[in-house]
Parts: structure tokens; C-alpha cells; sequence
């Protein structure tokens, strides 16, 4: 869909493309204190596994290996397609590619959620879930539910930023890019986004390490 | 109709306006609640600040009323609520957003030469995810309050208070998100928006304030986050991360509390540091003293108040090397603060002072700042922290601090920049009268606490021996006088509004950006991009005349 | 020595006595700040008010040279000032060897107090003066804080862990104990005496309190009923670390890490045995978190500590 109008930058910006770098720089101030958020989780993570190094292994046993990995697998696709879709933005006249790009994005986005369902269905099983289906395994002592604590806690906040990352690409789909906004002209709104998902792809990248290779090496 | 004036403010008429100004260009409801104005969001957040410092200020009504006797008023339990609320309210309500949402969404935007903030719809998000969290303590409130002190310890928090502490904690986790939106607004905003020549050393040092602590919330808040988060998680499943009873540590969520939390009295204080330095030069009529070292001081205030928290944890169980290390660096975050008393003091060597209530307000800042500041000395000392650390001291020390000082210049700047918000001006008698009358009142309501806190009182008390009454009666007694000098201002500001006499454009005859438009300034603020050939502060008082950041000179 | 000072509050321990001489020096260094300020600002709002004739010329514009100086001088004293402060923490938190020591455990809202010989107090401590008295100290509950106005010490009781404070009162009387963590309902009233008497009066007083067993011989049943000495006793057949002569020494763990025995430590092998097995042993130590209350816990590490130990624990 062309653009009939040119686009103009808002009222309190000289050119659009001030506007493109400024929203830029403020998705990674933004992303910079998401980093701090998880980083502080992590941080209390670390200080608990060395204080219980044996315990934090025996409860990680129950780790579902395959689910995590494949999911680390479909997120570091998901980043591949997002970089091709702004790709495709700075390139073609036409959407097309752009669009083809980000459904795939989405598409790669709700696997996740889905293995992930899929394996929380398995932990709760495994009974690794505290307080609602809990029980102490051999070797795991009282400190072992630390660890599944810090599990549903940073998996959870992560699937909420996965989730709203979705919600922004297919904001973009349905919306910015439906209304012809999104142009080799101007695709920052588009690159905003991609910084935002590589960062959910980076955190992951972190927690996966944390949960699902304790005491395997 | 007021016509009597103090401080030679000439009597402008105002200019005939090209635009409607910013208050009168639209009015319907809608056009205020999806408002993307940074003026008009500032006046929201006004509003919603104001409500809660009479909330929270309540709280505190009751509090001294109680202390006036060993016997008390209230029930223990109500008690302990009021103290905790009021703790809450007063930091996350109050102090952090005060200066910040008003005074910085007004005017950063105006002092840098931009037509608004980066993200305008971000900052009215901002709003609304304020009076969301406001919301969610407010429920808290009624339903009877936390029990836990605004600082949550566990396991105090988490298994044994009654009251309701998840309700509180997710009110403050919420409100982090609309800090966090507010502070990176502002530094997107002052880094990619400033008018051509406004270099980073000609801003004025109220930017600076305000850059330096979005610069800490953005790095601190996001720690609150978690923490309050898994505060919440552990108060509602009943196991969590600091769960004492399957190893955890409780001094951990100590450590990460304060972590966020010495910076947040950081937050609390850098604006009014700003506030002080933007009214002292104009009520002066010289240039601030060392405005290169007062900005150096500001940001080194910001950096180094990551490295400090744990001195509130002298006696809490922490090695004695840690210790050490924490007093060390307590020390040299005070250093940057004695430096721009220094500065604001000597800032009024050989200038022309007059004694508008803006500048008793900012002078009244930097001497209880400085009051405040030395009994911080004492308590970074380690030997005399151990006996004074969980004392009313300590609750004298952050007053003095957190409602002399910020509260002082929040006023000032109210009063200050009132004519240019609001087209009026406030009947400067009665304005004199409430800042002398508030320095009074506050004095005699902290200091005897200072004699309180080393004599041995611990503090979060609801009562005590009979021993120590008298001193808490003259505080109590102190509390009612600082009431009414909080009451006034809306009494007679909120006059001014509709009787006041009509302010020009620089009734002050500042030099800032923000003076050369009209009061009340027209929606876009500036009809065409300024160009800035100078830093601020261009008094000369030796010809009583200044010249304006775009160059133009003019008498006083 | 101080007496004079109006409103200065007793002091009443060595401990003290040495803060004492910081506290006045940088009471008086901040008035001496004040009066500066003040006395600055005062000249300057007088001298060059509004209207005033005083020359305006020749403004200082060359800052630096002040603002390095004065930055110079303050960054000085207040080296000074953490120095000193730092030094005297130190000796604060390193206790000497003990004449006596008392266990305390702070609960809402009291505190249980309990002598090495098993005579038992709550909300109020009897010492002897002039003796190093070295308290030992557990929370039931939430996080507490064991304040004495008078002696100038103070340290937070934390749940999970053992705190130590030790203090040498210098003059006989009967002085505040506070708790100054906000701990509740009842924080404001959790208040106690710590009476301190004369060597001969709080000998009298100690066998005049009726007790039968002495902390440490509490502990031992305590070792038996829960069956600790069927490894660690001596005529187990487990291979299980002795405990005669422990206290106090350097004990090396599995991981490689070197702790000293100390209170916290014997604590921490109790409730968590599997993340304190010591080096060479098998980790089959069952733990006993849930089992034992802060009070037995503090008799058996009096127990332990009867067996024979090192020089006192250092923090």
C-alpha cells in the first residue's frame, strides 16, 4: 500500500528522521533498565546457587532440557526473521517481504508460548511448582525450592515481555504498516521493535544457562 | 485585587498573545484527560501530588497527635499503619514524583527550547499509571494499611505483618513503571531536543538536576521492580526468595532495598538541588558560583549514590569490612553536597538580593540542607551510626532533609515559576509570611528530635516513657504550626488564580528560555525555534542588567 | 565527663566512654558548620541587599581556585572523621576474650534471656560491672535490635543467623535496653533493664535464681534426645567429625572453602548440614531445620562449646 501523504514528524520534532533516532535511543534507554530488572533476579539467582550449589542441581534435574532448548532454537530464529523483516523495510517499495518476515516472527513468538505451556503442563507433573504441587526431591534439602521459585518467577516475566513483543509486531502489521507508515523513508518504529525483541531473545539466552545446565557439565 | 508589591516587580500589562495560551485553547474535559501537553500533564500531576501530600500529611497529623502523650491516641496497630502509609505515600506519592512530574514536564522542555518532550504520550501514560498505583495504595489505606514501615523488611513482611502489605508493595511496583517513564522521557528529551546552541554547559542547572536523577531512576528503579515483585510473589504463595525457613537471607532483601533506595533519597533531593540553584542567581542578580562544579557535583551525586546503601546496614549484620567500605563512600558522596553549599552561599557574595518568597525558600533550603547534611556526617560515622542508627535521630536527619530541604524548594519553585504557569501573581505578604512561618514551624517539629534520637528513642514507636515527653510535645507542637504553613499556599495561591494581578512575561526579569515566552505560555511554547548564544545566569550586578541565553541584553 | 552537656545522656560501659569523645567532636564540628553557613549567608544578605551601596565591582569569576580548595579541606575532614569512626567500629564489633557470656534470644516481643550457668531472665539482663560480657544473640521471629542507650551498642538480632555483641559496663545501675527494628505490633513497648552489679551482689544473685541444669548440660540432654551422639558421640562407629575441641578452629568444607567454627557456622551445620559437609566426610547429616527452636539451638552450641574450643570467635 503506498503512501498517498508524505509522512510528517511530529509537532515537537525539525525532521522525521531526529524523530526515528530519538525513538531509537529511547528504546534502548528503556531496554537498558529492562536489563537491570532481569539483571537483579539473575543477581539474586547467583547468590543462592553458590550458597547451595548441591541443592540448586538436584532440583534442577527436573529441568525439561528438550523444551528449553528447543525454545532457545525458535527465539534465536524469531531474531533472524525480525532482522530480515527491517531488512525488507529499508529495501522494498513494496511490504510484502516486510510482511511475510514478521508473520513468521509471530508465528516463532507463539511457539514459544506453546512449548512453554507445553512444559509448565510437565512441571506440573514433576510437581516442581511450590506451594501448589510441591515436593522435595532427594538431595534438594529447603533450599532446592529457591530454585523453582527463581524458575516460574523469570520464566513467567519473560513470557509477559514475549508476549508484549508479539503484540507489538502484529501492532505493526495491522496497524502502522496496513496504513502504508512503514517505508524505506522511514522504518524506525519497525527497527524500535526489533530492538525490543532481541532484547526478550537476549534474556532468554541468560535464563536458559540458569535453568536448564546446572550441575550438567 | 492585590496592588501592593514587594521585591520591585514592575507592573507589566501583558502583551497581547498571537495563540491562545496553553490553558485556554481548548477546554473540555476530554482535551485535559488525553491532553499530550507536557504543561497540561505537569498541572495533572500537580494535582495529583498535591492530593497525596494531604494524604500522606494526614497520616502524619495523626502520628504527632499520638505522640503528644506516652498515653496516646491511637490503637498500636492504627498506629504502626499511619507510620508505614505515611512512609509509603510520602517517598512514592510524594517527594520522588514531586518536582520532577510538575516543574520538569513544564518546564525542561521550555528551558532547553523544545516544543515538548520526546514522547508525549509516554509522559501521559506516566499520569495514568501514577493514579493507578495511587489507586491500588489507596485501597490499602482504607482497607487499613501495611504494618511493616515503608521499608518492608522481611520476614517481618512477608509471614508475620497483618495488614496489607502485597496491596502496598504492587502500588509501589506500579508506581516504578510511571518513574521509570517520567526519567526516560527526560533523557531522551535533553540529550536529542535542545535548541540550536544550547550546549550541554550552557543548560541551566534545574536541567541539570533533572537529567541526573532520571539518569538514577532509570538505574534504580528497575531494582524496586523486583524487589517489590517478589515481595508480592512471597506475601501471596508464601514461599519465595526471602524466605528464611529454606535458606534464604534476610539481610538480602535489606541489600537490595536500599540498593534502590539510597538512591531514591538522591532522587528526592537533586531536583530541589536544581530548584535552589535556578532561584538563588535570579533573587541574586549575579551568576550562580561555579556552575561547571555544580554540575560535576550534581552528577557525581547521581554516580556515587550507587555505592553507599548499606550504611543503613551498620548494625543490620553485615562484615565489618563492609562496613568500612560503606562508610568510606558515604563520606565522599557528602563531599559534592558541601560543595554546592559552599557554592549557593557564596553564590550570594556582591549580588542584589531582594527577599521575594522564592528566594526565603531556597535560602531556607540550603540552611536546613546543611543541617540535615552534617547530622548525615554523624551518621555515616561508624562508631556514633551504632548508636544512633533505629533512633529518632535518624527520623530528625531524613526530615530535615527530605521535607526541609525538598519541600522548601518545592515551594520555591511553586511561588517562582506561579506567574509564568499560571498569568498571575500570588500576594507576596501572605507568601513571605507561610515560607517564615514553615521554616519556624518545621524547626520546632524536628529538632527536638535530634535530642529524642541520641537520648535513645527508638523510632516506629507508638508511644514511650514519660521521661521523654516534653520533647515530644514541642514537636507535636511544631507539626501544628508546619500545618498551617502548608495550608496557606492553597489558600492564597488558589486565590491568585482568579484575583491575582496579571504577571508579563519575565516578572522576575530572569534570564532563563522559559521567561521570553508569554504567562501563560501558548501551547507550542515557542512560535519559532530559539537560538542560544549563552549559558544562564548572565547577571551582571555590578550594572544591575543581564542578558538573556539568546543574547539579548536588558536593563533590570 | 560529660555530665555537663544539658540533656546528655548517661553513659555507662566502656564501650561508651570511647564514642563519646567522637560524638561531642563532630557535634561541635556541625556546629561549627551551622554557624558558618549561617553567619555567611546573614553578612551577604545584609551587606548586599537590595538598595544597599556597597560596590558590586569585580566579581569573582575565576571559581576554581575556591571550589578546589574548600573541596580539598572538606574531603580532609571528612577522612578524619571516617577514620576515627571506622576504628572504633572495629574494636566495637571484634570482641575481646569474654568474662562471661550471656545468651539472648529477641522474639515478639521480648527478650528471653539465658546465662551460661542456665539462670533465665526476660526483659532484663544482670551483669557484673567491670567484666567483658560477650552476648550471643538469635531471633525467633522477625528481625529485632538489641539497643543499650547507655553503652552506646547496638546490633540487629536476625532470624537464620547468630549475632554477637560484647560490652563492659563501668558503673553499677540499672539502664535501657530497647529494640530499635520496627518488629510489630508491640516494637514500642519491647523494653527491657540491663542491671548491672557489683562482682559479690551479682554472684548472690546468680545462685539465688533457682537453677538445676547449666546451659551447656541442657544442651548435652538436648544432644542426646535428638540423637547427635549416636555419629558425633564417642563411641559412634559413623565416620562423622568430632566435636571436642571444634569451637574455635579453622574447619575446612567440601567445596574448598574455610570457615571458622564459630556460633553462626555450628548453627548453619545443624539446619543445613548438605551445604556445610566438611572435607572428607560423606554427606549424610540429616539436617534439622524445622526441629529445634532458636532457644535449644543457643543450648547446644553452649554444648558444643563446653567440649572445648579455640580462642574466642572473631567476626
Amino acid at each position: 500500500m503506498p503512501a498517498d501523504t508524505e509522512l510528517m514528524p511530529e509537532m515537537q520534532y525539525a525532521t522525521l528522521a531526529q524523530q526515528g533516532e530519538t525513538a531509537q535511543f529511547g528504546m534502548w534507554v528503556f531496554l537498558t533498565q529492562e536489563t537491570i530488572f532481569f539483571g537483579a533476579l539473575i543477581f539474586t539467582y547467583f547468590l543462592y546457587r553458590t550458597t547451595y550449589p548441591h541443592e540448586f542441581a538436584a532440583a534442577a534435574k527436573d529441568a525439561v532440557l528438550w523444551c528449553g532448548t528447543l525454545n532457545f532454537v525458535i527465539l534465536v530464529t524469531s531474531s533472524l526473521t525480525m532482522v530480515l523483516a527491517i531488512n525488507a523495510a529499508a529495501q522494498d517499495v513494496r511490504p510484502n517481504r516486510m510482511v511475510r518476515w514478521l508473520i513468521m516472527t509471530v508465528v516463532l513468538g507463539c511457539l514459544f508460548l506453546v512449548v512453554k505451556g507445553y512444559e509448565y503442563y510437565l512441571d506440573f507433573q514433576d510437581k516442581v511448582v511450590p506451594v501448589v504441587a510441591f515436593e522435595v526431591k532427594p538431595g534438594e534439602g529447603s533450599a532446592g525450592v529457591l530454585f523453582w521459585v527463581f524458575y516460574w518467577v523469570a520464566t513467567g516475566l519473560h513470557a509477559i515481555h514475549l508476549t508484549i513483543g508479539i503484540g507489538l509486531v502484529l501492532y505493526m502489521l495491522l496497524w502502522r504498516i496496513r496504513r502504508g507508515e512503514i517505508s524505506p523513508a522511514y522504518y524506525a518504529p519497525l527497527e524500535v521493535v526489533g530492538i525490543y525483541w532481541s532484547f526478550v531473545d537476549t534474556v532468554w539466552l541468560f535464563l536458559y544457562p540458569c535453568i536448564y545446565l546446572v550441575g550438567r557439565s | 485585587m492585590s496592588t501592593t508589591t514587594f521585591g520591585g516587580v514592575p507592573a507589566d500589562e501583558p502583551t497581547a498573545a498571537t495563540e491562545p495560551s496553553y490553558l485556554t485553547s481548548e477546554n473540555t474535559i476530554a482535551s485535559w484527560l488525553f491532553t499530550r501537553d507536557h504543561k497540561r500533564i505537569a498541572l495533572l500531576f500537580f494535582a495529583s501530588v498535591t492530593f497525596f501530600f494531604f494524604v500522606g500529611g494526614a497520616a502524619a497529623t495523626l502520628m504527632r497527635l499520638n505522640l503528644a502523650a506516652p498515653e496516646g491516641l491511637l490503637q498500636p496497630a492504627v498506629y504502626n499503619r499511619m507510620f508505614t502509609m505515611h512512609g509509603i505515600i510520602m517517598v512514592w506519592f510524594f517527594l520522588i514524583p514531586s518536582i520532577p512530574t510538575t516543574f520538569g514536564n513544564f518546564f525542561i522542555p521550555m528551558m532547553i527550547g523544545a516544543r515538548d518532550l520526546a514522547f508525549p504520550r509516554v509522559n501521559l501514560l506516566s499520569w495514568y499509571v501514577f493514579n493507578l498505583s495511587g489507586l491500588v495504595v489507596l485501597f490499602s489505606l482504607i482497607m487499613g494499611g501495611a504494618d511493616t514501615g515503608w521499608t518492608f523488611y522481611v520476614p517481618l513482611s512477608t509471614v508475620y505483618a497483618n495488614g496489607y502489605v502485597l496491596a502496598a508493595a504492587l502500588a509501589v511496583f506500579i508506581n516504578g513503571f510511571s518513574s521509570i517513564m517520567t526519567a526516560l522521557n527526560f533523557v531522551v528529551t535533553i540529550h536529542k531536543m535542545r535548541a540550536p546552541g544550547m550546549t550541554w554547559m550552557r543548560l541551566p542547572l534545574f536541567v541539570w538536576g533533572i537529567y541526573a536523577v532520571s539518569v538514577v531512576m532509570l538505574t534504580a528503579t528497575p531494582v524496586l521492580a523486583m524487589d517489590t515483585f517478589l515481595l508480592a510473589v512471597e506475601r501471596f504463595i508464601g514461599i519465595g526468595l526471602f524466605d528464611v525457613r529454606h535458606g534464604a537471607d534476610a539481610i538480602l532483601w535489606q541489600h537490595m532495598f536500599w540498593f534502590y533506595s539510597h538512591p531514591a533519597v538522591y532522587i528526592m533531593i537533586l531536583p530541589s538541588m536544581g530548584v535552589a540553584s535556578e532561584i538563588i542567581p535570579v533573587y541574586a542578580r549575579r551568576p550562580i558560583f561555579g556552575y561547571a562544579g555544580m554540575t560535576i557535583a550534581l552528577m557525581s551525586i547521581a554516580i556515587l549514590s550507587f555505592f553507599v546503601w548499606a550504611h543503613h546496614m551498620f548494625v543490620a549484620g553485615i562484615s565489618i569490612y563492609s562496613g568500612v567500605f560503606f562508610s568510606l563512600m558515604t563520606f565522599f558522596v557528602a563531599v559534592p553536597s558541601a560543595i554546592k553549599v559552599f557554592n549557593w552561599t557564596v553564590s550570594l557574595h556582591k549580588g542584589r538580593i531582594s527577599f521575594d518568597a522564592p528566594m526565603l525558600y531556597a535560602l531556607g533550603f540550603v540552611l536546613l540542607f546543611t543541617l540535615g547534611g552534617v547530622t548525615g556526617l554523624m551518621l555515616a560515622t561508624l562508631a556514633v551510626d551504632v548508636d544512633l542508627h533505629g533512633t529518632y535521630f535518624v527520623i530528625a536527619h531524613f526530615h530535615y532533609i527530605m521535607v526541609g530541604a525538598t519541600v522548601s524548594a518545592f515551594f520555591g519553585a511553586l511561588h517562582y515559576w506561579w506567574p509564568k504557569m499560571t498569568g498571575r501573581l500570588y500576594p507576596e505578604m501572605w507568601a513571605r509570611s507561610a515560607a517564615i512561618l514553615m521554616y519556624v514551624g518545621f524547626n520546632l517539629t524536628f529538632f527536638p528530635q535530634f535530642v529524642l534520637g541520641y537520648l535513645g528513642m527508638p523510632r516506629r514507636s507508638y508511644t514511650y516513657p514519660p521521661e521523654w515527653q516534653s520533647w515530644n510535645l514541642l514537636s507535636s507542637a511544631g507539626a501544628s504550626i508546619l500545618a498551617i504553613a502548608y495550608l496557606l499556599p492553597l489558600l492564597y495561591l488558589g486565590w491568585s488564580i482568579f484575583w491575582g494581578r496579571k504577571a508579563g512575561p519575565n516578572p522576575w526579569r530572569a534570564s532563563g528560555l522559559e521567561w521570553a515566552t508569554p504567562s501563560p505560555p501558548p501551547k507550542h511554547n515557542f512560535e519559532e525555534t530559539p537560538v542560544v548564544a549563552l549559558g544562564p545566569y548572565s547577571y551582571d550586578p555590578e550594572n544591575d542588567t543581564f542578558i538573556d541565553q539568546e543574547g539579548v541584553l536588558h536593563a533590570r | 565527663m560529660y555530665h555537663w552537656i544539658p540533656f546528655w545522656p548517661d553513659t555507662a560501659a566502656v564501650n561508651g566512654v570511647v564514642v563519646n569523645n567522637l560524638y561531642i567532636a563532630e557535634l561541635a564540628l556541625s556546629g561549627l558548620i551551622m554557624v558558618t553557613v549561617v553567619a555567611m549567608m546573614v553578612t551577604f544578605c545584609v551587606r548586599y541587599r537590595d538598595g544597599a551601596s556597597t560596590s558590586r565591582a569585580n566579581l569573582v569569576r575565576e571559581t576554581w581556585h575556591f571550589e578546589i580548595a574548600w573541596t580539598i579541606a572538606t574531603l580532609g575532614l571528612f577522612l578524619v572523621l571516617f577514620v576515627w569512626g571506622a576504628q572504633i567500629y572495629v574494636w566495637l564489633y571484634q570482641p575481646p576474650p569474654a568474662d562471661e557470656e550471656v545468651y539472648i534470644v529477641g522474639k515478639q516481643w521480648m527478650w528471653k534471656v539465658e546465662h551460661a550457668g542456665g539462670q533465665r531472665e526476660i526483659d532484663a539482663l544482670h551483669v557484673p560491672v567491670d567484666k567483658t560480657i560477650r552476648l550471643v544473640m538469635a531471633s525467633e521471629d522477625v528481625i529485632h535490635s538489641f539497643f543499650v542507650p547507655a553503652f552506646r551498642i547496638k546490633h540487629d538480632v536476625v532470624p537464620g543467623t547468630l549475632e554477637t555483641l560484647w560490652f563492659k559496663a563501668n558503673k553499677t545501675g540499672t539502664f535501657r535496653l530497647e529494640c530499635t527494628q520496627y518488629c510489630g505490633l508491640q516494637h514500642a513497648t519491647m523494653q527491657g533493664e540491663i542491671v548491672v552489679m557489683t562482682g559479690p551482689d551479682y554472684a548472690r544473685w546468680l545462685t539465688s535464681q533457682g537453677v538445676e541444669e547449666s546451659l551447656a548440660q541442657q544442651g548435652a540432654d538436648l544432644f542426646r534426645a535428638h540423637g547427635c551422639s549416636g555419629c558425633h558421640g564417642e563411641n559412634s562407629t559413623v565416620h562423622a567429625p568430632s566435636l571436642s575441641g571444634l569451637y574455635g578452629t579453622q574447619v575446612h568444607l567440601q567445596d574448598g572453602s574455610v570457615r571458622l567454627a564459630d556460633e553462626a557456622y555450628l548453627r548453619d551445620c545443624i539446619l543445613n548440614p548438605r551445604s556445610f559437609t566438611v572435607a572428607g566426610y560423606p554427606p549424610i547429616m540429616p539436617d534439622f531445620s524445622g526441629q529445634l527452636d532458636e532457644g535449644d539451638m543457643l543450648k547446644l552450641i553452649a554444648y558444643i562449646k563446653s567440649l572445648g574450643g579455640g580462642q574466642e570467635s572473631r567476626r
